[in-house]
């Protein structure tokens, strides 16, 4: 049974996506997020150990394509739409850690 | 205003041509589309330039295809190649897609004149088209009140008759609930009919692109030509496209029809009074209407506002400030990411990354999303025992008439409540029809709901088609 | 290297394989190494709004020659998407196999008679690579950084061993031998210095037949050398760690070649929440019998038993040549080989020219057919050439091909007539007489040195048997 969310939750969960939030913020998407946690809580309280998940409506499988070589898009193109590039490449400002 | 079947004939017959068509589109657009903030972005060069494509291909005397110079608006999260194309959002603001979706491609080999993109609630987040970061929509027939949403541009581009047809996409109720909002047809087709190659994500798994029209057959008709196999889509479904528009009078004589009482619990009077009219209309033509219940609707709405912000708050992440659109500048790239993110999606769209951030996170996921999962799997099931005693199911496409604008925004739940006879579907991967059925409170138009099994889409138009012929008549 | 008394490392490595496939895992992109910065991207493997991605057969057929050929059990398997912010990674999350890869438990036996378990082998997309620009070149320090996206949805196969290595030295026989089967499949180039195969290694320590220690892992080790290094380096760290009465947290630790020394990367507490869930955009994948049969029936030999039909071929083989099969039977020279044996050229030589010249080359052994070959060793045995020469005959013919009897005319490889060795040699006694008595009264040691000066004076170009037989003409 899930227990009520609580502020530090929604810290941390910002903090994950990538989102800043006020002090305001933090409160009010506590209390609208804890509203509808607790209308979810209807399925949360369900028993349901012996139903399968389902990811999908219809049970398709091996869907897959030939190795064949298809045309890309032109560099060009591609850096046009970039906020910043340099050298044929996307530029960003400093990387902290290295990838997980 | 004339229907798609009759511009495309008249355009192929030489009766119009599809620029004085689109003029007529361009013309209307212009006149409303300031009041009533439809079109986001309108293309006027792009559409006269199709049109005349389309016109010179009849000149040479070939067939464009069945939507021969049909004036079309596309949902703001469709790419179209060169196009301007953001979801909505700020985030995207100024992004033209380098590709076309599947389904722009074929609307434009059928001839269609696309008119530009129609506003939407940010990332398809909404149900009132009051989320965009471009401003709300108003609805055509009372512009107080809200079209309905999220792609609540696309029906009010019909209902204003600035198009004919229009595209949208319905993840719990996108296009239904406003074209019952509108007074149009709506479509959800089944889950890997249409595909979504080209459209932005918001939940892979229940996400489905249809039509908008003023009737059942338009709707048939741009449903026919965007149905279909596609290779870039591994959900697609493997058969070919259906024949929908020949079947549209084949009626309902004989067929079994479930009123599901889910699907009315908690609408206005006027709304059960319309799909209680409905029902006599359906028997009267032939058709056995029975009482059924299917209480695992309840859980729709639980289910879907666990599963649909988990998946969002993964198609949302590629929006980080490296590749495209708004980059807020920092520090680091964290940083930026975050200052980025913060910027350039509204409330609503934060809402949903968090809680789905929330139901995905290690020592919640069994609770909330595993555990909505199985409750799509019940709900599944649910509807093939349903399907087992009856052909289609009937009920309320939502619980009222248009409302106000600001009625439901600040309280989250009341708004996620106007798409709580629609979700199930999704869930289902089912196809379902809204098609105006009488009117109500302030003389505005009520969506009946038909629901059928995956691939029944030519049953569903047959049907919707009998409510509509008794509503003109 | 041997551990402080009474210790014993536990290893498991992860390795990551890039697959040999035309295009990309999940779009039609070029698979290449080294194309020009973001040349090879689409809208899917940029991850640009609305794109969607599409298994890539191919990749699947060749992971199952990986499981095949690692004794896996081919399973039903799905997709789930690791969600983390990463600039190298287009759409902030990885589509990768979670609680259902397609290749589940197996084992691979190496040369020194043990077994590592394998648990899973599954399959995954590759991200983009990023370039840091500052003084430092590296991530630390750097002012901004450059990403190129060709790298990305590259098709990777992640093979996880069982904690089963006990040494640095089998850690680095059973990566190699990995490395050997995976070239053996043609699922990988096993190019280590390209990336296509990259480690990662769970270490920790315990006394022998305690419970396992707290593991660390150490990420992207690029080598053997590495490998082996890191690996005994982060043993000892535990185990002073311990002795001194410390604990050791469980964290990922970076390797740092030039200091020879592993660094904390993260913490436990600091470990990413990859809220991992099926991708909605895949489908589930069930590969049936009958392709799971082809697949199996499409492979070749695997390395040891290649190895074990040369080794049949060679009288009590030295552990030099031993090492030199290994080398030959990896980069699938086994035929090569094999006909230069049936010719009746010396064994040892075969070994070592394939293991040396052939090995530092084998991207363009193409160039090169058995003829030449065997033309090019049996020129050196019968003293026509001399090693460097035949060295030298080799590597054109690996760069240009050709037919090594003209190689050698046009680089004036004539062999030395007798008489004109005869002179050289002559001259050489008269200016090294001290030399030459000792040699003359059986101090056999001296032929080098005057092999040395004769090869000095002819750059190169004199046969060592030859100048052995003129001296000894002379004695
Ligand atoms: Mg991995
Ligand atoms: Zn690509």
């Amino acid at each position: 049974m899930a227990t009520p969310l609580r502020r530090e939750d929604v810290a941390k969960v910002a903090k994950l996506a990538r989102l800043s939030l006020s002090d305001e913020e933090l409160d009010m998407f506590t209390e609208q997020l804890g509203q509808i946690l607790e209308h979810a809580n209807d399925i949360a309280a369900l028993q349901l150990d012996d139903v399968v998940a389902t990811a999908h409506p219809f049970g398709l499988i091996n869907v897959m394509r030939e190795d064949v070589l298809e045309p890309c898009l032109s560099r060009d193109d591609v850096l046009a739409m970039a906020p910043d590039s340099e050298d044929g490449r996307f530029a960003v400002p400093r990387i902290m850690g290295e990838a997980p | 205003m004339k229907s798609a079947i009759d511009i495309a004939n008249d355009v192929r017959t030489g009766a119009t041509t599809a620029v004085a068509e689109a003029e007529r589109s361009l013309a209307a657009i212009r006149s409303r589309n300031e009041e009533l903030n439809v079109f986001v972005h309108v293309d006027d060069e792009g559409a006269l330039e199709t049109a005349q494509r389309v016109d010179a291909q009849i000149a040479r005397g070939e067939d464009p295809g069945a939507l021969a110079g049909v004036p079309l608006a596309l949902k703001d999260n469709l790419c179209h190649v060169g196009k301007l194309t953001t979801a909505g959002s700020r985030i995207l603001e100024g992004w033209r897609s380098p590709y076309s979706a599947t389904v722009v491609n074929l609307v434009l080999k059928a001839g269609a004149v696309p008119m530009g993109k129609t506003n939407m609630d940010e990332f398809a987040m909404g149900s009132s088209t009051e989320t965009s970061y471009y401003g709300p929509t108003r609805n055509p027939l009372d512009p107080a009140r809200v079209p309905g949403g999220s792609s609540g541009g696309s029906a009010a581009a019909v209902a204003a008759d600035m198009t004919p047809i229009a595209l949208g996409s319905d993840t719990g109720g996108s296009i239904r609930q406003p074209a019952a909002l509108c007074g149009l047809v709506g479509v959800k087709p089944t889950y890997g009919l249409v595909s979504r190659f080209g459209l932005i994500a918001f939940a892979s798994s229940l996400d489905q692109i249809g039509p908008f029209a003023k009737n059942v057959t338009d709707a048939a008709l741009l449903l026919e030509v965007i149905a279909g196999h596609d290779p870039r889509d591994s959900t697609s479904l493997p058969e070919g496209a259906p024949s929908l528009v020949a079947g549209v009078d084949a009626g309902v004589a004989g067929k079994r029809i479930g009123l599901v009482r889910e699907l009315l619990e908690g609408a206005d009077d006027d709304v059960v009074a319309a799909v209680g009219r409905a029902r006599e209309v359906l028997t009267e033509a032939g058709a056995t209407v029975v009482d059924l219940s299917i209480p695992e609707c309840r859980l729709g709405l639980s289910a879907y506002y666990l599963i649909a912000p988990a998946e969002a708050s993964s198609n949302l992440a590629r929006f980080d400030g490296v590749r495209y659109g708004l980059r807020v500048d920092a520090d680091d790239v964290a940083a930026m990411n975050e200052a980025t993110r913060t910027l350039g999606f509204g409330a609503e769209v934060k809402r949903r990354i968090m809680l789905g951030t929330y139901a995905l996170s290690a020592g919640y996921y069994d609770a909330y999303y595993g555990q909505a999962l199985k409750v799509r799997t019940q709900m599944i099931n649910a509807f093939h025992r349903a399907y087992d005693q009856v052909d289609l199911l009937l009920g309320a496409t939502a619980p009222s008439v248009a409302f106000k604008f600001g009625e439901k925004t600040s309280n989250p739940l009341a708004m996620y409540l106007s798409d709580v006879f629609t979700i199930p579907t999704n869930l289902a991967g089912d196809a379902a029809i809204s098609v105006p059925f009488g009117r109500g409170e302030g003389d505005l138009p009520i969506g009946v709901q038909l629901l059928g099994p995956g691939r029944s889409e030519a049953q569903l138009f047959a049907a919707a088609r009998v409510l509509e012929v008794e509503q003109t008549s | 290297m041997t551990l402080p008394d009474g210790w014993e490392m536990v290893v498991g490595l992860e390795v990551h394989t890039e697959l040999k496939t035309t295009t990309k895992m999940f779009c039609g992109c070029a698979n290449v190494f080294g194309a020009e910065p973001n040349t090879r991207v689409c809208a899917v493997c940029l991850g640009l709004p609305g794109s969607l991605p599409v298994l890539n057969v191919r990749a699947v057929e060749l992971a199952m020659a990986i499981g095949s050929a690692v004794h896996s059990t081919i399973s039903p398997s799905t997709f789930h998407r690791k969600n983390y912010f990463y600039p190298d990674m287009p759409k902030d999350f990885q589509i990768s196999q979670y609680d259902l890869p397609i290749n589940v438990g197996g084992y691979v036996d190496l040369p020194d008679g043990s077994r590592v378990s394998i648990e899973r082998a599954h399959l995954e997309e590759d991200t983009g690579k990023s370039t840091h620009l500052g003084a430092s070149g590296r991530i630390h320090g750097a002012e901004r950084s450059l990403v190129d996206y060709n790298r990305s949805g590259v098709p990777l196969v992640e093979i996880v061993s069982g904690p089963d290595i006990r040494s640095s030295a089998q850690a680095r026989l059973y990566a190699s031998e990995l490395r050997g089967i995976l070239i053996a499949t043609g699922a990988s180039d096993g190019r280590m210095e390209e990336g296509s195969m990259r480690i990662d290694a769970n270490v920790s320590v315990r006394h022998a037949n305690e419970p396992f220690g707290t593991r660390c892992e150490i990420k992207n080790l690029n080598s053997l050398r590495s490998l082996g290094r890191a690996i005994d380096f982060e043993a000892l760290r535990q185990i002073d760690l311990l002795n001194a009465g410390g604990v050791v947290r469980q964290e990922t630790r970076h390797w740092d070649e030039t200091l020879g020394a592993t660094s904390t990367m993260r913490t436990k507490e600091e470990a990413e929440d990859y809220r991992y869930f099926r991708e909605p955009d895949l489908v589930d994948l069930a590969p049936d019998l009958a392709w799971q049969e082809r697949v199996r029936d499409g492979l070749g030999p695997m390395p040891a038993e290649r190895r074990a039909a040369l080794a049949a071929r060679l009288n009590e083989p030295t552990s030099t040549q031993l090492d030199a099969l290994q080398v030959v039977v990896d980069l699938g020279f086994d035929v090569l080989v094999a006909a230069a044996l049936d010719a009746d050229v010396d064994a040892g030589l075969v070994l070592a020219r394939a293991a040396n010249e052939l090995a530092a080359d084998a991207e363009n052994i193409h160039s090169l057919t058995t003829d030449a070959f065997i033309t090019t060793l049996l020129m050196e045995q019968n003293g026509e050439l001399s090693a460097t020469q035949a060295k030298t005959v080799l590597l054109e013919l690996l760069a240009h091909g050709g037919d090594p009897r003209a190689i050698a005319n046009a680089k004036g490889f004539e062999q030395l007539s007798a008489d004109s060795l005869g002179d050289v040699v002559a001259a050489l006694i008269q200016a090294n007489p001290d030399e030459w008595s000792r040699f003359r009264e059986g101090d056999e040691k001296l032929a080098q040195f005057f092999i040395g000066q004769v090869m000095k004076v002819t750059k190169g170009q004199a046969n060592g048997k030859a100048v052995i037989a003129e001296l000894n003409s002379r004695r």
